[in-house]
Formats: structure tokens, C-alpha cells, sequence
């Protein structure tokens, strides 16, 4: 469903345009606010819609299928970590959902090299980063020799 | 000609695409290679890009090992069945026995996993599916391929690869351009990792007008995961085997989770089971593959299409049933919310609550991906305690080209990896690169400065079309002198959907008809010389388009090539129409070559490793 920007909430921060995965979202020079210039390159992902501060952009269902009067609102709180959704359908009933989006805190993640360095036996094996104890088994599995067959069946 | 600053990045390991898989390779070639320099490009931002970008909603791939739920050699087993017989073994068993550690480090970051309140394991969809609250999946793992990459550059297009000039089939970087600066990139690398995007809009959408972004698969998916490989040789593998998914109508919201966790089944128009009644018919076609269980994808769809054809159509999904349990009704809803947010947008403008009405469902237009129920891609050398001697070259994951890897939709083979078997090969990838760096020992590869330059007026070349002939018309989008990217692609999506087994054609095609495709296609290959673009996201969507292109021929060939009707229900040989063990128990294997443009088509033999 193709994202518009109101016209009164959009500042021209630029958020939208920076994380738009499809590249849609650019600035226009004559008024400094967001718009789609590429309404047929929308997967109405909502990434857009969810980093706006300002909650200037939309989503109107793509004119070739959805009839008008619905609207598909949403609201990410990362210091919350939830997301809020409230769906409107064209007669006008409601439903509300809220899911959670994260359980540690942003930023939180640990760089790879922050682990004990591998050593030279583990790089020759097949085990990755963390294996085998982020298995939660004993070992890596591996096919036996008797069980691997050579040949086209 | 417009003069353009050209950036140089040196690195050892250069990961292109800052999805899933590049993601994945990026940490863990981190982890192996501590002091080396690691380069992440992504065309858009790692934030929010790739097929995650969205979010989602399951983890597909998930053995739960640890309670014994699934062993990798059912996972083998479940793959090989649903693509007819025909996968790397070697490379399915490989992601399914390190998938586990990978899904565990996603929780331990902070992925909301569900779990099931009696027996505390992770919450099961289906045998190979567990649940998750997965709006900020892409997020969190592109926060920890932040941490791990030396550098991410997010917005570089990246073109074509760079090959060294010493050794011909060695890679030595690739060049891209900045879509917001206009910069030329040139990134010097010693190995290159391609996890790039599969391919969507290569074939002609249901969805008209607007509604052509809502395709099933990303619209940014445009098929560099092909091009890239191929324009410098690499062998790619089963092209022919598109994907074609059964979803519900236009929004191409997704159906696992109404199958499997909610219970849901399809019914004809009238009320009526339809599946059992096309069984014996299926049979005729590809004998007892029919029999499987579960059933192949493909031949689902096969049954859906013959009950529309016979005119007792829509299909449709009963969720009037399971969607009186208030809980149900909310994991379908939040289901769409978290991954195909516009079905829930198509639902609410058409008053459709699954509550009191069952929804339809409809069949796509058709996809080239190498991640889900389907395995296009490249020819990789295997693991090496596993892999038979005839697929094994050199390090795990390496193309056919030195120094080339790949992972996620780049490689062929490996069915039904998803997010998480796609980071996983991700980071399989970034181990072996490691590797492959180190026994360098300072042989490093060379670009050749001539090849640069050249590639540097080959990629700017729209805007100074688009710049010099736009002074010849008075205004608007005709010209005699250049075509824009959406023409160039309209005609491509047409013609593959009219020659090459669209929906359109019900997804049919033949010989005559390919031959036609490949001519066409050939014009369209010399007519994208005159490609314009009037600005830098235009020449973006110019390069898109070439890589559509490329990997569109590459289908087209390897379409022809196999003459039998293997997917019944992703697309048919009309002239062929039935599966042909005998003659085509393999995989098929193309090869272009550069200079005269032409294609080499192989076979190459189905190693069964697993019982």
C-alpha cells in the first residue's frame, strides 16, 4: 500500500528517507517534506511509517484492489520495545494488537570479537562461532563415513 | 561527462548485501578473522533491508536438536522431497546441523521468541517452523553485523565484480555507485562474499497500476544475486526451478501459519476438498512423487490450478472456524502485522474478517530465489567432510570463481533455508572466506585499472544518455533515443510472463515459445545501451534492471535446457509435460561467457548422501 506524508506533520527530517529500503522516499525541493515518488516500488513494509517522529506518514491501499476508508496505523516504541497496531476497516470496525519487538536492551549485542580468539584446531573443523555450545547438544553433528553415500541414485 | 569522484576501499573480505546472509557472513567472518578488514555494502540501509526488512513472523528453519524434535538428515530428507528430488544434499545437511546455534545467538540478542506454555520449548508452527514476535528481527542482526564489520556502506549499488589481472578467474572486488552522492566506489578486495537478493519483478504481477510494488517477494529484490555471479562466469544452477507461491489474494499475505499452527484448510468455491480429486491425475504426470509426504509445494499449487481451470474456483481459506478462538484470531492478524503488513490493509478496505468471511486465495506470479521452497543459484563447492568429491573444489560455499562465495539466494541447491538457514550459510560463507584469506599469504589480487575506468563510464552511462537526448523531445517519458528502466522492465515482466511460463499462460511454455523469449530478450539486452536515467535513483532502478535481465536470460536458458515438466505447479513444458527420472534426475549447470555473450549448458549428477 503506497506511503503518503502529510502535508502539516512532516518537518523534512529525513528519517524516512534514510531508511526506506526501496529508495522511494525523497525530499521535495520545492516544499522540504518527505514524499513517495514511487508509489509502484512500494512493498508498504511500514519501515517509513514506524521511523517517522513526527507519525506524518501513512498508508493508503493501492488503488488497482483496496477500496478506500481503511487505515492501518502503527506504533513502534523502542524504549517500550512494542508495537502497537490499530486496524480500521472500511465500516468502520476496529481491532488492536500490541507484540513485543525485543527483549534486551538497543545496543546490547556483543561484537564477535569480544569472544575468547578460536584457535588454529577450531578453524580447521567445522564448527562455527559459539559451536558447539550454542547447540545446546554435546557436539556438531556430522554424517559417519558408513552413512555417506557416493553416487547418483 | 559529468565528472564523479571516484572512492577507493580496500579490504580483505567484502560482503555484498546486508541481508540475512550478508548479515551472517559479516559476524561471523568477525569472529574468525580478528584482525582482518571486513566490508559490508548494502544497496539500501542494513537497518531495513533484504526480504526481512518487513519483519517476520516465523522462523522457518529451526531443528530443535536439543529436544530432539529433528535431526539435519530430516531436514535433507523434508527438502529433497519438496523439490522433487533434486537438492545439494551436502549443503542442506550443512546449514540444518549449525541452524540451531544460530536461532539460539538470535534469542540470546534479543528476538522475541514464542514458547509453547506446557512444554517450555519453543513454540512449533509446523515440524520446521517456530514462532516469533519478529517485527525487529532485521534490526537486531543488523545491529550485531554492525558491530562485527570493520565498515557497512549502506546506499552503494553495487554493478558488476572486479576479476584479477593476473589470474582470470580470481575476483578482486566489485564497483558500485553511492545513490545519494553519485560517488563511483571501487572496492579492492581479496575475497568477495555475494549475498545479494533474489529476484522478484521478472516476471509480470498480478497487482496492476500501484499495486505492482505489493509483489509476494521485496520489489528491491532485483536479481543481483544472479547477475553479479554470472557476468564474470560462474556457474549457476537449477534457474529453472521459479517459484510460484499460493497466498492470499493481493496482498499475498502469507498461509504457513493458517495451514499449520491455526488449522485452516482450503476448499473450492462450492464448499468442496479439492486436493485428493487431482491426485491420480498428478500421478500421470510424475508418478508416485505424488505420494510424498508432505505433499511437494509444487504440486499443491498443481492441484489449486486445475480446480481454477475447471472453473470451480475462487479457493478459498476457511478461517470462520478457527478464528472464533480469540487467541487464534490474533496470531492470524499479527501474523500479516508482522511480515505482510498490506494483507491486513487489503482485509480492512475490503471488510474481509476472516472471522465471518473465508478469505481467497490466489497463486503469484513466479520468483527466482534460492532461500524458500525453491533452489535457483550458484554451483558452490560443499562441505568438506561431507560433500562428494565431484562437488567439492576448494572452500566451502566458493563458486566456480577464486575467491567468490555466496550465500543465502546466491546459492544454488540448498532449498528451504529461509532467514535463518540464510544467515547460517551467511556465516559457513564468512568461515571459509576467512580461510581462503589466510592461505593467501599476501598473494593478493589485482584489478586492472583499465577495467575500472571502463566500468566506471559503463555505469554512469544512463545519466549521460538521459543528458544529452532528453533536449530532443519537448517533455514526458517518449523518446526515440533512450528508454527509461520502467519501460525496459514492463517489457522484460511481459515477455516473461507470455514465453517463459507467467501467470498469464498458467504458467506454461515450450520450445518454440522460449526460443521466441530468447530472441526478445536478446533485443532487450541491446536496446538497454540506450537505457536513460534522469537521476541517480533512476540509474539505481537502470541497474536493477540490468541485472533482471541477465538472471531472466539465465532462467530462459536453463527452461529450455531441461526438457521434462519437473515442478508441475511452478511451471509446465508443454512440449515435455511429464517428470523424467531417467533422463533428468540431475541438476542443470549454465556457464556464460563474456566475451561472445554466449551460454554452455551441463548436467551434473544428484549425489544422494542421506537415506
Amino acid at each position: 500500500m503506497p506511503t503518503f506524508v502529510y502535508m502539516t506533520r512532516c518537518d523534512g527530517c529525513g528519517q524516512c528517507v534514510d531508511i526506506c529500503p526501496s529508495d522511494i522516499m525523497h525530499i521535495d525541493k520545492t516544499y522540504r517534506r518527505a514524499l513517495n515518488i514511487e508509489p509502484n516500488f512500494c512493498w508498504e513494509c511500514y519501515s517509513c511509517v514506524k521511523a517517522c517522529p513526527q507519525h506524518a506518514i501513512d498508508v493508503r491501499g493501492y488503488a488497482d484492489f483496496a477500496p478506500l476508508g481503511h487505515s492501518v496505523r502503527v506504533l513502534r516504541e523502542e524504549e517500550k520495545a512494542t508495537i502497537s497496531w490499530k486496524i480500521k476497516f472500511r465500516d468502520g470496525r476496529e481491532k488492536n494488537f500490541v507484540s513485543p519487538i525485543r527483549t534486551t536492551p538497543w545496543g546490547s549485542i556483543k561484537s564477535p570479537s569480544d569472544y575468547a580468539a578460536p584457535t588454529a584446531d577450531a578453524m580447521k573443523s567445522q564448527e562455527l562461532a559459539h559451536e558447539p555450545e550454542s547447540l545446546n547438544i554435546a557436539a556438531l553433528p556430522a554424517l559417519k563415513p558408513g552413512q555417506l553415500k557416493q553416487g547418483v541414485v | 561527462m559529468r565528472r564523479r569522484k571516484t572512492v577507493f576501499v580496500d579490504s580483505d573480505i567484502l560482503v555484498i548485501g546486508g541481508g540475512m546472509g550478508g548479515c551472517g557472513a559479516t559476524y561471523e567472518s568477525r569472529y574468525w578473522g580478528r584482525d582482518l578488514k571486513i566490508v559490508c555494502v548494502e544497496k539500501a540501509n542494513i537497518e531495513r533491508s533484504g526480504a526481512v526488512a518487513q519483519g517476520l513472523y516465523a522462523i522457518n528453519c529451526y531443528m530443535g536438536m536439543q529436544w530432539n524434535e529433528n535431526q539435519p538428515e530430516d531436514h535433507v530428507r523434508y527438502a529433497r522431497n519438496d523439490l522433487m528430488g533434486l537438492v545439494r544434499e551436502d549443503l542442506g545437511y550443512d546449514i540444518a546441523r549449525h541452524v540451531d546455534a544460530t536461532v539460539h545467538k538470535f534469542e540470546e540478542w534479543g528476538l522475541p521468541m514464542m514458547r509453547d506454555p506446557k512444554t517450555g520449548r519453543y513454540q512449533r508452527e509446523g515440524k520446521w517452523q517456530i514462532m516469533i514476535h519478529g517485527e525487529s528481527y532485521k534490526p537486531i542482526v543488523a545491529e550485531a553485523a554492525r558491530k562485527a564489520a570493520t565498515e557497512v556502506y549502506n546506499r552503494i549499488m553495487v554493478t558488476h565484480l572486479l576479476m584479477d589481472k593476473a589470474r582470470p578467474n580470481r575476483v578482486a572486488g566489485a564497483v558500485g555507485f553511492n545513490v545519494r552522492t553519485g560517488d563511483f566506489y571501487v572496492f579492492r578486495a581479496k575475497a568477495v562474499i555475494v549475498a545479494a537478493g533474489g529476484a522478484s519483478h521478472i516476471y509480470k504481477p498480478r497487482a496492476v497500476g500501484e499495486g505492482m510494488g505489493r509483489t509476494w517477494y521485496a520489489p528491491w529484490s532485483s536479481a543481483s544475486a544472479y547477475a553479479l555471479p554470472i557476468l564474470v562466469g560462474a556457474k549457476m544452477t537449477q534457474m529453472e526451478n521459479r517459484i510460484v507461491l499460493t497466498r492470499f489474494k493481493d496482498g499475498y499475505g502469507p498461509v504457513g501459519a493458517y495451514f499449520l499452527h491455526l488449522k485452516t484448510y482450503t476448499e473450492n468455491a462450492y464448499g468442496e476438498e479439492y486436493e485428493s480429486k487431482w491426485q491420480d491425475h498428478t500421478r500421470q504426470l510424475v508418478g508416485d512423487y505424488v505420494d510424498h509426504h508432505p505433499v511437494p509445494t509444487c504440486l499443491r499449487n498443481h492441484a489449486f490450478l486445475e480446480e481454477v481451470k475447471a472453473g470451480r474456483g475462487p479457493i478459498r481459506m476457511v478461517t470462520k472456524e478457527a478464528f472464533q478462538d480469540p487467541h487464534k484470531e490474533t496470531v492470524g492478524w499479527e501474523n500479516f502485522l508482522g511480515m505482510t503488513i498490506g494483507q491486513a490493509v487489503v482485509w480492512a478496505s475490503q471488510n474481509i474478517d476472516p472471522k465471518h468471511i473465508n478469505p481467497e486465495l490466489t497463486t503469484s506470479e513466479p520468483y527466482v530465489m534460492g532461500s524458500h521452497a525453491t533452489c535457483s543459484g550458484a554451483w558452490a563447492s560443499g562441505p568438506e567432510d561431507c560433500a562428494p568429491s565431484e562437488y567439492q573444489w576448494g572452500y566451502n560455499r566458493m563458486m566456480t570463481v577464486e575467491g567468490l562465495f555466496g550465500a543465502g539466494d546466491t546459492i544454488g541447491g540448498s532449498a528451504h533455508k529461509f532467514s535463518s538457514g540464510s544467515f547460517t550459510e551467511g556465516r559457513i560463507a564468512g568461515k571459509a572466506a576467512v580461510k581462503y584469506v589466510n592461505d593467501l599469504k599476501g598473494q593478493q589480487p589485482q584489478a586492472s585499472e583499465a577495467e575500472i575506468a571502463d566500468l566506471k563510464k559503463t555505469v554512469y552511462r544512463p545519466m549521460e544518455h538521459y543528458e544529452v537526448y532528453r533536449n530532443e523531445i519537448v517533455a514526458g517519458t517518449v523518446s526515440p533515443s533512450y528508454l527509461l528502466p520502467i519501460h525496459g522492465l514492463q517489457r522484460l515482466e511481459k515477455l516473461m510472463d507470455e514465453y517463459v511460463g507467467g501467470i498469464s499462460a498458467h504458467y506454461m511454455t515450450n520450445e518454440p515459445l522460449l526460443t521466441r523469449a530468447l530472441e526478445l530478450l536478446g533485443m532487450l539486452k541491446e536496446d538497454l545501451a540506450h537505457l536513460g536515467a534522469e537521476d541517480l535513483h533512476q540509474l539505481q532502478r537502470a541497474w536493477e534492471l540490468q541485472h533482471r535481465v541477465l538472471a531472466s536470460e539465465c532462467v530462459t536458458q536453463h527452461t529450455l535446457f531441461r526438457k521434462e515438466t519437473r515442478w508441475p505447479g511452478y511451471y509446465y513444458r508443454g512440449d515435455h509435460p511429464k517428470l523424467d527420472d531417467k533422463d533428468w534426475h540431475c541438476f542443470t549447470l549454465s556457464r556464460y561467457d563474456r566475451e561472445s555473450g554466449k551460454w554452455g549448458m551441463e548436467k551434473a549428477p544428484v549425489h544422494h548422501i542421506v537415506d
